[in-house]
């Protein structure tokens, strides 16, 4: 009997070269154990400087208060709630990648699969700091929790789809988190159980748990990954929707449309799957793990991005449609006179150029293949979707019902774009600590896979496949005869 | 937490190890437990464990998070403080359903991560005896507890014959206990008088 289970060997190899168990946990974890690169140290530094002049930027704002933003009485929502539903549509990847993708059975996930939900992590991070921020005395943040209090009690508004966001990206984190770290657990384990010195074999020991690898446990684990997974993917959805409804649930001309939840939802997967290629095109180089992120990877997040991207397109010109075929003058005026023309239009059609045309190139396989391609088009759709958003939510509001109470222009402030070069500070700064301190590739369940999907083992498969159905054949024929 | 003795098997191949545990079921022996570097399918039911039943508890988190939020949210908006919005029904249903899609996430997620946690003894500064360091590289280690009428000698040499690569006698405190992987001292030291008997 064989225990290999048959994969079809028409499907790439998901682990290049000749590799057993030990070679797999030897290039995974050689990277935590080396000295950090020159280029990692040049890369953390520059994000940390980025994050310091956030830092900056958010003590003026909480000792200025909101007016160092140039915030007005139409536009009360600028770069930083852009930034937020940008942060929060990049998290969308990881779990993506990890829950749906689990769920759909695709074995690519795992080698993408880490550094995704890390990546997830780090930008709900990031997205979460700017509603906090935004709320000017931020001391007071934690009046957005339900707590019996002194002031009647007055409870928040269950009914206020800004209270649906705080329970729904705190949530999201928390489920996040202990998904990636359930699954951190075991390569944990594999690091401190190979560390020579005393210091990595204590830390390493702290946070793997005493994870021994028993079978009860490693089928507990399966059964956990497996169940959260099914709870991650409806919450991955709901996320985005409730972002979503935070503008859909308002009476703004622009905002007010039924489409907005699937439509975010594609967006935040579209942006997030281009931001995972951002960072694993220049991982898998400067860390040298080609065979685990192999073009195969490579290409098939491209086709979500090409497939997102279209149904973001498709979002954008129902849109248009509906303003056209609604006979709403608000809506039609919103779209037509403040979109596709007016002082902003430049925004529109940067958002249209990266988000829908620009993907389209990937319908070409050498294209979709071509790493330096791919990492280009990476920064031209997270390009284009933060436009997305700065649309969305300045282009609906700039001009208000009354003549009177239209803004000319909103320009961010020098500490507006001081605050997101931080947030994009803060994330890289933790994804750098992350790619030196973690596996980026969960080596469990690339070993997992190996033997079904590595390269040199896919190579015997066409034997083994036919023996068996050598087996299977005589097997039936004996029984014919008896 | 006892010690006792322990014959450890090494296998470096899954497709050998699945005889092996057949093999060593067959012959009597009691298997401890067997520790593998990432999850081997089919293990579970080769060695006679039941299913998990950690799902199950999950979903009774899940309708617990459902509960709390229907019953907490409906308390304040319709008993606690009703608010007259625009003349609408104080138990508005429609409006809650995502935060209490939330808290039924939340809760399933997060009580079955701390079930996982304390089934499988797992927290920061728990220590355990691990068999073998390879197990959680590229070895699969079968543990065999000894009983008082188990001949070790006779159990290493089956071992070796079912194919373990690297077989030897270890005397392990089982469960756990406080400490960091940086000190090799156990709790308790153990002789060479012990070994012997």
């Amino acid at each position: 009997m064989s225990l290999i289970k048959y994969e079809s060997f028409v499907r790439e190899p998901l682990v290049d070269g000749e590799k057993n168990y030990h070679v797999v946990t030897e290039e995974i974890v050689h990277t935590i154990e080396a000295k950090p690169t020159r280029l990692w140290y040049i890369g953390f530094s520059i994000a940390v400087i980025l994050l310091l002049l956030g830092i900056y930027a958010v003590y003026r704002e909480v000792t200025y208060g909101i007016t160092e933003w140039n915030l007005g009485r139409t536009v009360g929502w600028g770069w930083d709630i852009t930034n937020f539903v940008w942060w929060v549509g990049i998290g969308h990847a990881g779990t993506l990648i990890s829950a749906i993708l689990l769920l759909f059975r695709q074995g690519w996930r795992t080698g993408v699969n880490r550094a995704a939900e890390a990546m997830t992590i780090f930008a709900v991070i990031c997205a979460g700091q700017f509603p906090i921020w935004h709320m000017g005395r931020v001391w007071l943040a934690f009046f957005v929790m339900p707590y019996p209090n002194t002031r009647g009690p007055l409870w928040v508004n269950f009914n206020s789809p800004l209270l649906w966001d705080v329970f729904a990206i705190s949530t999201y984190f928390t489920v996040s988190l202990l998904f990636w770290y359930t699954g951190l657990i075991p390569d944990l384990a594999t690091i401190r159980d190979r560390a020579r010195t005393k210091l990595r074999k204590m830390l390493y020991g702290i946070v793997s748990f005493g994870w021994s690898g028993s079978t009860k446990h490693w089928q507990r684990h399966e059964s956990l990954a497996l169940v959260l997974a099914g709870l991650s993917t409806p919450l991955v959805l709901s996320v985005h929707t409730i972002v979503s409804f935070d503008f859909a649930t308002s009476v703004v001309p622009g905002w007010h449309t039924t489409i907005f939840p699937p439509y975010f939802v594609a967006g935040a997967i579209f942006s997030g799957f281009a931001m995972v290629q951002t960072l694993m095109v220049v991982t898998r180089r400067v860390m040298n793990l080609q065979d685990y992120i192999t073009i195969g990877h490579i290409e098939a997040m491209n086709k979500v991005i090409v497939l997102t991207g279209s149904i973001v397109g498709c979002a954008y010109l129902t849109e248009l449609f509906i303003a056209w075929y609604g006979a709403n003058i608000y809506e039609s005026d919103a779209f037509f006179k403040g979109r596709l023309t007016g002082p902003y239009s430049w925004a529109y059609w940067i958002m249209m150029t990266c988000n829908v045309a620009a993907p389209q190139l990937f319908w070409f396989k050498k294209l979709r293949r071509n790493i330096e391609f791919t990492f280009i088009m990476s920064i031209i759709v997270n390009i284009g979707m933060w436009f997305e958003r700065f649309v969305i939510i300045v282009l609906s509001i700039f001009r208000d019902y009354l003549p009177s109470s239209w803004s000319m222009y909103y320009a961010a402030s020098i500490y507006e774009v001081g605050f997101f070069m931080g947030s994009l500070g803060l994330f890289f700064t933790a994804y750098f600590l992350f790619s030196k301190y973690f596996p980026v590739i969960a080596i469990h369940e690339i070993k997992h896979v190996l033997k079904t999907s590595g390269e040199s083992y896919k190579a015997r498969m066409g034997k083994i496949e036919s023996e068996d159905m050598e087996q299977f054949y005589h097997e039936i024929h004996e029984a014919e005869h008896h | 937490m006892d010690i006792r003795k322990f014959v450890v098997g090494c296998y470096d191949d899954e497709e050998v190890l699945f005889p092996a545990v057949k093999k060593v079921r067959k012959a009597g022996y009691k298997i401890h437990d067997v520790y593998t570097p990432y999850a081997v399918h089919g293990l579970d039911k080769a060695l006679g464990l039941r299913e998990t039943r950690i799902h199950t508890a999950g979903f009774i988190y899940g309708m617990v998070g459902l509960t709390t939020a229907l019953s907490f949210i409906s308390w304040i908006l319709a008993i606690d403080w009703p608010l007259n919005i625009g003349g609408k029904p104080h138990f508005a249903l429609p409006a809650w359903i995502p935060i209490m899609f939330e808290l039924t996430v939340l809760f399933s997620a997060i009580g079955m991560t701390l079930t996982f946690c304390y089934l499988c003894q797992l927290a920061p500064f728990v220590k355990k005896h691990h068999f073998h360091p390879r197990a959680t590289d590229d070895l699969f280690v079968m543990v065999i507890e000894c009983t008082t009428k188990t001949n070790v000698q006779e159990a290493q040499n089956f071992l070796t014959g079912t194919g373990a690569k690297e077989v030897n006698v270890q005397l392990a405190e089982t469960g756990w206990w406080l400490g960091t992987y940086d000190k090799d001292r156990k709790i308790f030291e153990v002789g060479k008088e012990a070994i012997s008997a």
